[in-house]
C-alpha cells in the first residue's frame, strides 16, 4: 500500500484550455503515481516544449520542461546517471515524433527504463494549430488549407520498429484505462511508449471521438489484457480471429463460432507481428481501436548493462583513481 | 666518425597510411623524451578512410621536434625527412629544409610507384632537384625481408616492419638509446611476444646499416638535455590530456563523469578515451546525434553528474540550443570544441581558431558562457579541470576550445598529484533552507544553489522558459526577464580567472604578440625567435576568454604596438575591441588549417616593428 495520495503529486494550476484532454491526463499521472508509490523526490519528469510539455509545472516531483524534441534525451542522461530515480518523458505528437523523432526511436532502440508518454492529439496547439505528424493524410489545417499530401506516422509502428519491448494505449478522459498503463509502463523494466489519445478542444475538436465517450469505448474499442481472449463490444460479443497473414473480426456464435476460436491476447510475445497488427487496428477500417497493453516484454536495460559493465570492468581492472590511471601509461623519469 | 651536439633537432616520418609512421614517431618521440630532450609532436594524417595505396592523398606524416631546451612547436620544417614511398617524398618535401637529411626507401620508387605519384620521369630525385649527397637511399623493403627470412611471419606482416627499419635509421643518425625503444614493443606487444622480437630485430637492422654503411659519409648528431626538470613523465595527446582532465575534476569534485558525444573529427579520442575508463565509473554514452549528446548530459548534470559533451565545430552549430538550455537552467555542463576548419565539414582533420564568436555569441537569447582555450597539448589537462571547476562551482555551461593541433599532437607530460590542484566545491543547497528554498534563490557570488534530484524537500523544476527570480514559476514579467538576464551575465563577470600573463620584453616591447589557445607554442617560438634577435618583443597569450582576465585593458593599452595573430580572420581581435575601448591591433591572421609557420611569423611581426 502506498503511503500517498494524488495530492502529494499535485502543484500549481495548470493553464491548458477548458477541456483539454491533457487535465485528463494530469489528473491519471498522479493517482497513478501515488498508487506506484515512489516517493517525490525520486521522481523526475522530464518534457520537451508543446502543450502538453508544461505537465512538470503541475508536479511536485523534480522535473524539467526543456526544448522542443529533447526530452527523450534528457531523460536519457538522467536516467543513467542516476538509474534510481523514476523517470518520466512528457511530450506531445509534434515534441516526440516530429522534432524529437531522432531520440524517440533511439531511446526504445537502447531500451532505457523511461516511461515514455505520447500525448497524441493529431495537431500543433502551442503554436495555434498546424498539422502534425500524426495527422491523418488530407487534413485542413492552417498549414495545410489545401489538405496534407503526406502520410501521418502511427505511434506504435515507429516503437515496434525501433524495437520497442513496451507499447500501451488509453484514452485521456478514461482515468481507470490510462491509470491502468501508466502503471503498467512503471512496472516494466526498460522504455515504456503509452500513447494517450487526447481532444485538442480548439484546434482539432473531436479527432478522437469515437472513444473519447464511455459509449464509444463501448462500441469502437477493445481492452486488451495478456492472456485474455479478444472481445470486445457493449455485451462482449465481438472477437478477433486470425485469418491468413491478417485479422478478422467475428461475431461469437454466428456460423459456429465461440470463444475457443478467439485469439489469446499474448503482451509478452517476443514476436511483435500480432502486436504491431492489433495496434494498427481501427484507422476506419472496422476493427475496434485496440486499448491498454498491446506490448510488454522483458529485455536487458540500457541503464542496468551500463551500470553492470562498470561493476564488471571495476572488478577486472586494476586502477580505480586517477593516481593509478596515471601508472598504467608509459612512463620515465627524469632525475 | 663524429658526434655533433646539437641543440633542437625536427624529424618527419612519412609514408603510406598503412605504413606506420604514427608508431614510428610516436616510438622515437618517447625515446628522445624518456632522455629528458623536450619534445613536440604533430600527426598530420589524411582526410581519406584509406587512399589508394602509394596516392598523394594517402600520404600520413608524423612530425616531431627534439630539443635540448624547450621547444615550443613540433617545428616549420624539419631536419631529416622519411619517405618511405615515391608520394610521400613527392608530397612531403616541402616540409623539409633546404639542407636536410632525406631517407627514402628505393624498393618503393619502382617505375608503377613513381607513376602513382605522379613523377614524369624515373629519377624523381633530379625531378625535385635534390642533391644525393643529401639522401640515404636504402633498399628497406628487400632488406627487411632478409632480417626477417627466418621468422615464418608472412610477407605482408614482414613489410609491415619496414617503419622499425625507417625507425632503427634514425636512432643511429641521433645516437639514441635503443633500449629505450625496445621496452616500449615489448609493453606494446606484450601478448605477441612473436611480433615485439621481429620489431627489434629490424630496428637493430635499421640502426646497424647506419652505422656500416654512412658512418663515414654522414655525422651523428646528439641533444643534450639542458633544461630538464626533474620528475615521472610520460607522453600525453590533447586530447587524451583533455579526457584526464576531466577525469582528475570528477574525482576532486566526488562525482560521476559523464560524457554524451557523437564521433566527430577531430574530437573522438576523448569519448575513445573516456569510454576505456569504466574503472573509475566514467560513463559514455555514444548518442544518435550532436543534439543527444549535449542534451543528454544536460539530464546527466540534472542528475547530479559532472557532465560533459565533446565535439567540434559542426557539433557546435547542433548543440546550440541544448546549451543554451544549461544556460538558462543554469545547470554545469562543460562543452568541449575541439576545433577544425570550416564552415560546414570544411577541413575535418585540419586546425583552424574559426569557432571563438561562435562559442561566444552564437546562441539565441542574451546567452553569456565562460569560455577558456587550451594552449598546448598538455596544458589541456589544466584546462579540462578548470573548465570543470568552473562549471560546478558556478552553475553555468563552459566551453573548453581545444584544436586538432593541440588535440593530436603531444608532448612530456609531468604527472600531475590532484592534491596540488584546487578543490572544487559545487554549491549545494543547503539542508536548512528545506523549505525556503526555490531554484533561484542565488549564493553571494551570484550562483545559482544545486539541488539534486533525490534529496528530499527540494523538489523542483527547471525549464527553458524564464523564470521568476523569486518563486521560480514561467513569467513573462518584463522588469523579472530584465533582471534575469543580468544576474546571468552578473553570474558569469564574478568568475574570477588569473591575470593575463605578459612574457619577454615586458617593460620595453616595441610589440605585443596577442594570441589565444592553441597557437602559444608557434608565438612564443617567434617571440623568442625575434628576442634572440635583438628585438624587444613581448607576449599575452589569452587561456581565459570569457570572461576576459581583470587586466586585459591595461596589458594592451601599454604597448605603442599590439598585433592579434590567431588562425581565422580576427575574431579574438574583434571582441578585444569589443571589450577594450580604443584597442586598435594590428592583425596577423591565417586559416590555411596548418600550424603558424614561425618563420612568416618573425617576418611579419617585424614588419609591424619596421612600420
Amino acid at each position: 500500500m502506498s503511503e500517498y495520495t494524488a495530492q502529494d503529486f499535485k502543484k500549481g494550476q495548470p493553464r491548458w484550455c477548458p477541456g483539454c484532454g491533457d487535465h485528463f491526463f494530469l489528473a491519471s499521472l498522479h493517482k497513478a503515481m501515488a498508487e506506484i508509490g515512489v516517493a517525490p523526490h525520486n521522481v523526475a519528469v522530464i518534457s520537451g516544449i508543446g502543450c502538453s510539455s508544461r505537465l512538470p509545472h503541475y508536479m511536485a516531483t523534480y522535473g524539467m520542461n526543456t526544448i522542443h524534441g529533447r526530452a527523450a534525451a534528457i531523460a536519457t542522461g538522467c536516467k543513467v546517471t542516476n538509474p534510481d530515480l523514476a523517470v518520466w518523458q512528457i511530450s506531445g505528437d509534434g515534441d516526440g515524433l516530429a522534432i524529437g523523432g531522432n531520440h524517440f526511436i533511439h531511446a526504445n532502440r537502447r531500451n532505457i527504463d523511461l516511461n515514455m508518454i505520447l500525448l497524441n492529439n493529431r495537431i500543433y496547439g502551442l503554436t495555434k494549430g498546424q498539422y502534425s505528424p500524426t495527422s491523418p493524410r488530407g487534413f485542413v489545417s492552417k498549414s495545410s488549407p489545401y489538405g496534407t499530401v503526406e502520410d501521418p506516422f502511427r505511434p506504435a509502428e515507429l516503437c515496434f520498429g525501433a524495437r520497442g519491448h513496451f507499447f500501451a494505449r488509453a484514452v485521456a478522459t478514461d482515468a481507470q484505462g490510462t491509470v491502468d498503463i501508466l502503471k503498467a509502463a512503471y512496472n516494466h523494466k526498460g522504455a515504456s511508449v503509452c500513447e494517450i489519445l487526447q481532444n485538442c478542444v480548439i484546434f482539432n475538436n473531436g479527432t478522437h471521438d469515437a472513444v473519447y465517450t464511455k459509449e464509444g469505448r463501448a462500441k469502437n474499442s477493445i481492452y486488451v489484457k495478456h492472456g485474455e481472449p479478444l472481445v470486445f463490444g457493449e455485451n462482449n460479443e465481438y472477437g478477433i480471429m486470425q485469418e491468413g497473414f491478417g485479422l478478422k473480426v467475428v461475431k461469437i456464435g454466428e456460423n459456429g463460432i465461440t470463444l475457443k476460436d478467439i485469439l489469446v491476447h499474448d503482451a509478452h510475445c517476443q514476436d511483435n507481428t500480432l502486436q504491431l497488427k492489433l495496434a494498427l487496428m481501427g484507422d476506419g477500417d472496422g476493427f475496434p481501436i485496440a486499448l491498454g497493453v498491446i506490448r510488454d516484454v522483458e529485455a536487458p536495460t540500457y541503464n542496468d548493462a551500463v551500470t553492470a559493465q562498470i561493476e564488471e570492468v571495476k572488478a577486472a581492472k586494476k586502477y580505480h583513481n586517477f593516481a593509478e590511471l596515471l601508472e598504467t601509461n608509459d612512463i620515465w623519469e627524469v632525475k | 666518425m663524429e658526434v655533433k651536439e646539437l641543440n633542437q633537432v625536427v624529424v618527419r616520418f612519412s609514408g603510406d597510411s598503412g605504413d606506420g609512421m604514427q608508431l614510428a614517431g610516436n616510438i622515437f618521440s618517447t625515446v628522445s623524451a624518456t632522455v629528458g630532450n623536450s619534445i613536440s609532436t604533430f600527426p598530420d594524417y589524411p582526410a581519406d578512410i584509406r587512399a589508394p595505396q602509394g596516392s598523394l592523398t594517402g600520404v600520413s606524416g608524423f612530425q616531431v621536434h627534439i630539443g635540448a631546451d624547450k621547444v615550443y612547436t613540433p617545428g616549420d620544417q624539419c631536419d631529416v625527412l622519411v619517405a618511405m614511398n615515391a608520394a610521400a617524398l613527392k608530397t612531403q618535401y616541402k616540409y623539409a629544409k633546404p639542407n636536410a637529411t632525406i631517407i627514402i626507401d628505393t624498393d618503393s620508387f619502382k617505375k608503377s610507384d613513381l607513376e602513382k605519384a605522379q613523377f614524369q620521369t624515373e629519377d624523381p630525385l633530379a625531378e625535385m632537384n635534390i642533391d644525393a649527397d643529401r639522401v640515404i637511399a636504402c633498399p628497406i623493403s628487400q632488406m627487411v625481408k632478409d632480417c626477417l627470412a627466418d621468422s615464418g611471419m608472412d610477407n605482408k606482416s614482414v613489410l609491415k616492419c619496414r617503419n622499425m627499419f625507417a625507425l632503427g635509421l634514425v636512432c643511429w643518425l641521433f645516437d639514441r638509446d635503443l633500449d629505450i625503444a625496445y621496452n616500449y614493443l615489448r609493453e606494446k606487444f606484450a601478448k605477441k611476444a612473436g611480433l615485439a622480437d621481429a620489431n627489434i630485430k629490424v630496428i637493430q637492422a635499421g640502426y646497424d646499416y647506419g652505422h656500416n654503411t654512412h658512418s663515414s659519409a654522414m655525422n651523428v648528431y646528439r641533444i643534450e638535455s639542458k633544461t630538464k626538470e626533474a620528475g615521472r613523465y610520460m607522453d600525453i595527446t590533447g586530447n587524451k590530456a583533455t579526457a584526464y582532465g576531466f577525469i582528475a575534476a570528477a574525482e576532486k569534485a566526488g562525482l560521476k563523469l559523464y560524457l554524451g558525444s557523437y564521433p566527430i573529427t577531430p574530437a573522438t579520442d576523448v569519448l575513445h578515451e573516456l569510454s576505456k575508463h569504466k574503472s573509475l565509473g566514467v560513463t559514455t554514452v555514444q548518442c544518435e546525434d550532436e543534439i543527444a549528446g549535449c542534451s543528454s548530459a544536460v539530464g546527466a548534470s540534472f542528475a547530479g553528474a559532472l557532465a560533459v559533451t565533446s565535439t567540434s565545430g559542426p557539433g557546435i552549430c547542433l548543440k546550440s540550443e541544448a546549451m543554451n538550455l544549461a544556460v538558462i537552467m543554469e545547470l554545469p555542463l562543460v562543452v568541449l570544441d575541439v576545433q577544425r576548419g570550416g564552415p560546414a565539414t570544411g577541413l575535418p582533420t585540419k586546425s583552424e581558431q574559426t569557432d571563438l564568436l561562435q562559442v561566444l555569441f552564437g546562441r539565441n537569447g542574451e546567452s553569456p558562457m565562460p569560455v577558456i582555450a587550451a594552449t598546448s597539448p598538455t596544458d589541456c589537462f589544466d584546462a579540462a579541470f578548470q573548465a570543470s571547476k568552473i562549471a560546478l562551482e558556478h552553475m553555468t555551461p563552459v566551453v573548453l576550445l581545444t584544436d586538432a593541433f593541440v588535440a593530436n599532437g603531444s608532448a612530456a607530460f609531468r604527472l600531475p598529484e590532484l592534491a596540488d590542484y584546487p578543490a572544487i566545491n559545487p554549491p549545494y543547497v543547503p539542508e536548512e533552507m528545506k523549505g525556503t528554498w526555490t531554484p533561484y534563490m542565488r549564493a553571494e557570488n551570484g550562483t545559482r544553489y544545486w539541488a539534486v534530484p533525490g534529496r528530499e524537500g527540494f523538489c523542483h523544476i527547471l525549464g527553458g522558459l524564464e523564470k521568476d527570480c523569486k518563486t521560480g514559476a514561467i513569467s513573462t514579467a518584463p522588469e523579472n526577464h530584465d533582471l534575469m538576464v543580468h544576474l546571468r551575465q552578473q553570474k558569469i563577470d564574478n568568475i574570477q580567472v588569473p591575470d593575463l600573463e605578459v612574457l619577454g620584453d615586458k617593460e620595453n616591447a616595441d610589440l605585443l604578440i596577442v594570441g589565444f589557445g592553441g597557437t602559444y607554442g608557434h608565438l612564443r617560438a617567434a617571440m623568442e625567435d625575434m628576442r634572440a634577435n635583438g628585438k624587444k618583443v613581448a607576449m599575452a597569450h589569452f587561456k581565459f576568454i570569457n570572461p576576459l582576465p581583470k587586466n586585459t585593458a591595461e596589458v594592451l593599452g601599454k604597448y605603442k604596438k599590439v598585433v592579434v595573430a590567431e588562425q581565422n580572420m580576427g575574431q579574438l581581435a574583434a571582441f578585444l575591441r569589443m571589450k577594450v575601448d580604443g584597442f586598435v591591433p594590428y592583425q596577423f591572421n591565417q586559416v590555411k588549417g596548418q600550424p603558424f609557420v614561425v618563420n612568416e611569423l618573425v617576418k611579419s611581426f617585424t614588419e609591424i616593428i619596421d612600420k
